[in-house]
């Protein structure tokens, strides 16, 4: 059978289904830029002793499942998230909701997933995606970042609903448990408690591998990257910080723009508190970040390379956490 | 970023992207790619497949077993095997020894195998290097 259900590409996955999924209980103020700054998603965090592919494991955005979690919350829709210890469990109540007419978001790896270009098929597990029906053994699929719906057969689906390793899906599914629809007074105020969550996030983390203080502390290392880690390794680690920046479809500090674009869309919501000129400050960080990539990539292609090209590096970086730091200090103020 | 700045070098998928239009206001691009981008793809993948190469050096000349070749050709690490064979993780770094590997039965290396994609003969036949 195949649920009505309306795909809309995204710029980054878990906006995507966010928004779609909420957009087909009836809640149609949902966009993308909305999903993602009501959910908080903005952020900046730096591991230092954790490695991810043998590179640093660093993430511009929220930890995964929080937009959709966090967005349903703000909205006053109840939500169901699951995980499973058995993979035939996993697969009989993904049946169930199918049949009942629900369409369920899906937690998965991408190393398996078949419609996925090969390059970017590594062990990451944080992926989401729709499965909105089902064809003999073939399960309707709406990945967001993907132009189209596709399919995967019953196997396939197991396998990435179950890939293992670093954020392992054990099979996760999640989706809104009624239809529902939502005053505009309800979205200003979610728009409100994901600001002021946001806000508390990058600025008053008090963890120095957080926020704005975590750029710093990233800018601070990448100066020693060269003389510690060699030529070698050092250029890996800036094709990762480039490479985790780059996730598929949030293009160069596409997180940034879509913060940006958010800030936007809210300003119909409060025309009076001045959101466009706080948007514009954003779009000059997302410009930043790209300009980043661009030195990086400088570095790792070998075009660049001593050691006042990662100072550079290093600076810019500077650069971006006073902007962001500057951009959400505006935006609290004009919350107060 | 601006619309007509959207980059445009041809990657393997095409991203969406919000771009900021010539009123200043956001809207959403389609990128075909972004060579910045496609680079660093490259990069990780030549990491990979030198650690591979690497590794299958080592399996040729006996420092260790079939199991790490196919594990770094994977992208796999030790953890990530062991949670798919349901090995502990002991067990595969002990299976990465030659001496270790040639005495594994068949049900242990036919979960390897699997995992791999490849036939168990396969996987036998190349630990013969080592012997």
């Amino acid at each position: 059978m195949e649920l009505s259900f309306n795909h809309v590409q995204s710029a980054h996955c878990e906006n995507g289904v966010t928004r779609n999924l909420l957009n087909h209980i009836g809640i149609e103020q949902m966009t993308e830029p909305l999903a993602f700054g009501i959910g908080s998603g903005l952020f900046f965090i730096y591991i230092p002793f954790v490695k991810i592919n043998n590179g640093p494991a660093i993430s511009y955005r929220t930890m995964p499942g929080m937009i959709f979690n966090r967005a349903c919350k703000s909205l006053q829709v109840p939500l169901l998230r699951k995980k499973f210890n058995s993979e035939e469990a996993a697969k009989a109540y993904l049946d169930e909701a199918i049949a009942s007419g629900t369409p369920v978001g899906c937690q998965v790896g991408v190393y398996y997933l078949p419609y996925f270009p090969r390059e970017y098929r590594f062990h990451f597990n944080a992926h989401n995606l729709v499965i909105y029906g089902k064809e003999n053994d073939e399960y309707l699929v709406s990945d967001p970042v993907m132009e189209h719906v596709t399919r995967l057969n019953a196997f396939d689906l197991n396998r990435v609903r179950f890939s293992k390793g670093f954020l392992a899906p054990k099979g996760q599914l999640y989706y809104p448990k009624e239809h529902k629809t939502v005053s505009d007074d309800l979205v200003r105020k979610a728009i409100l408690t994901g600001m002021k969550r946001n806000i508390r996030h990058m600025l008053h983390a008090h963890v120095p591998i957080l926020g704005v203080d975590g750029i710093r502390f990233t800018a601070h290392r990448i100066r020693k990257w060269k003389s510690k880690l060699g030529d070698k390794a050092a250029r890996s680690y800036l094709a990762q910080l480039v490479r985790m920046q780059e996730e598929i479809g949030t293009g160069g500090g596409g997180f940034r723009f879509i913060y940006a674009a958010f800030l936007q869309e809210s300003s119909a919501y409060f025309p009076e508190k001045g959101l466009v000129g706080i948007s514009e400050q954003f779009t000059k960080s997302g410009d930043l970040w790209r300009s980043v990539a661009v030195q990086a990539a400088g570095i790792y292609k070998g075009r660049l390379g001593g050691q006042q090209d990662y100072d550079h590096l290093s600076q810019m970086m500077m650069e971006i956490a006073d902007i962001e730091g500057n951009a959400f200090r505006n935006l609290s103020k004009t919350l107060k | 970023m601006k619309k007509e700045d959207l980059p445009q070098d041809k990657g393997a998928i095409k991203d969406l992207c919000y771009v900021v239009d010539e009123r200043g206001n956001y809207t959403t691009g389609l990128s075909d790619g972004w060579e910045i981008k496609v680079k660093a793809l490259d990069v990780a993948w030549d990491d990979i497949k030198e650690k591979t190469a690497a590794a299958l050096a080592e399996v040729k000349s006996g420092k260790a077993s079939p199991i790490k070749y196919y594990m770094e050709r994977s992208i796999m690490d030790v953890g990530i095997v062991a949670a798919y064979t349901g090995f502990w993780r002991w067990q595969v770094k002990r299976h990465l020894k030659p001496g270790v590997f040639k005495n594994l039965n068949d049900k242990k290396l036919k979960k390897y195998a699997d995992l791999f994609e490849i036939e168990l003969e396969e996987l036998k036949k190349m630990g013969e290097y080592g012997a």
